[in-house]
């Protein structure tokens, strides 16, 4: 039997119109949800409610630094002090944080030992006690972070004035 | 002058090009987008801090709780009072204890705004102890430092 020759056109046309509008669409969705957003990070702190009494106590547990934050009458930072010892900014803070623990790490370091204790007034702008928190968790040479003290707590809060 | 007689009826269009860099313009919007933002508000403005570096992966049952310069709480879209926060914290924890995880384990996100009083970024970390969290995460922006 002879084969019968094929009746299609050698071209065949594909309406693209639909799909065209489908990604135009996807496109204009895509577009108008994007919403640029700035990288976010986390300072890890752990503060249970309250020590039992009779908790084992730590013979290794190096006493913590007490950092006091004091605020002025609009909130803005007015001072500093390390155990007592006033400072002058979040630079020399970072430089006896570095000159008490060293910038050696692992898990039986002096830096990993040791815990922060902060304590700041009340109406205190929160921006600097994470500059603090900042100071005292580590330092940025060359691009890398060197970490420093990763325990970090906060005092009893104060009564506002 | 004669007039030329017009070209042929329907004219094509070559479409691959078109199609191809709106393919790929799909797909730079679908990687660059962020499906995870739902927490985030416009209303609170991060302290900013060089070592707030972008977190690994997603934190494990997190209760974030915003704090705006005012000293009012967003929580789950929801502008509340400091201490308002204690009757939701209670909701989530039961939610937990039904599901059968431990609130311990939680993680509170605190976002406050740089601008807040540092009394009621402790408040909360307060109240939210005496409902028995106790791991919290100190949100902040990162700061390239340039």
């Amino acid at each position: 039997m002879a084969r019968r020759e094929s009746q299609l056109p050698d071209k065949i046309h594909i309406d693209m119109t639909p799909m065209i509008d489908v990604v135009f669409q996807l496109i204009s969705f895509f577009m108008f949800s994007l919403k640029v957003i700035s990288p976010e990070g986390d300072f890890d702190i752990r503060m249970p409610l309250g020590r039992a009494a009779n908790a084992v106590v730590d013979d290794q547990q190096v006493p913590p630094i007490r950092l006091k934050l004091s605020a002025g009458p609009d909130g803005t930072l007015a001072g500093i002090s390390m155990n007592g010892n006033p400072l002058a900014d979040f630079n020399d803070l970072q430089k006896k944080v570095v000159e008490l623990v060293g910038t050696g790490r692992g898990p039986d370091s002096l830096a990993d030992k040791t815990e922060v204790e902060m304590d700041c007034d009340y109406g205190l702008n929160y921006s600097d006690v994470v500059r603090a928190i900042t100071a005292v968790s580590g330092t940025v040479q060359d691009g890398q972070v060197v970490e420093l003290i990763k325990k970090i707590k906060f005092a009893p809060p104060k009564a506002e004035k | 002058m004669a007039k030329r007689s017009s070209q042929a009826a329907s004219t094509d269009i070559d479409m691959t090009p078109m199609i191809d860099m709106t393919f790929q313009l799909i797909t730079f919007f679908m990687f660059v987008m962020n499906f995870s933002e739902a927490e985030q508000d416009d209303r609170i403005q991060l302290p900013l801090s060089q070592l707030a570096k972008p977190v690994d992966g997603p934190v494990e049952k997190p209760i974030t709780l915003q704090l705006t310069s005012e000293g009012s709480v967003i929580y789950a879209g929801e502008l509340i009072g400091v201490h308002d926060i204690a009757g939701y914290l209670e909701r989530e924890k039961s939610f937990m204890l039904d599901s059968g995880k431990d609130p311990n384990t939680a993680t509170v996100i605190v976002r406050a705004d740089g601008r807040a009083k540092t009394g009621e970024v402790q408040e909360i970390i307060k109240i939210c102890q005496q409902k028995g969290f106790e791991k919290f995460a100190l949100r902040a922006q990162y700061d390239e430092g340039r």
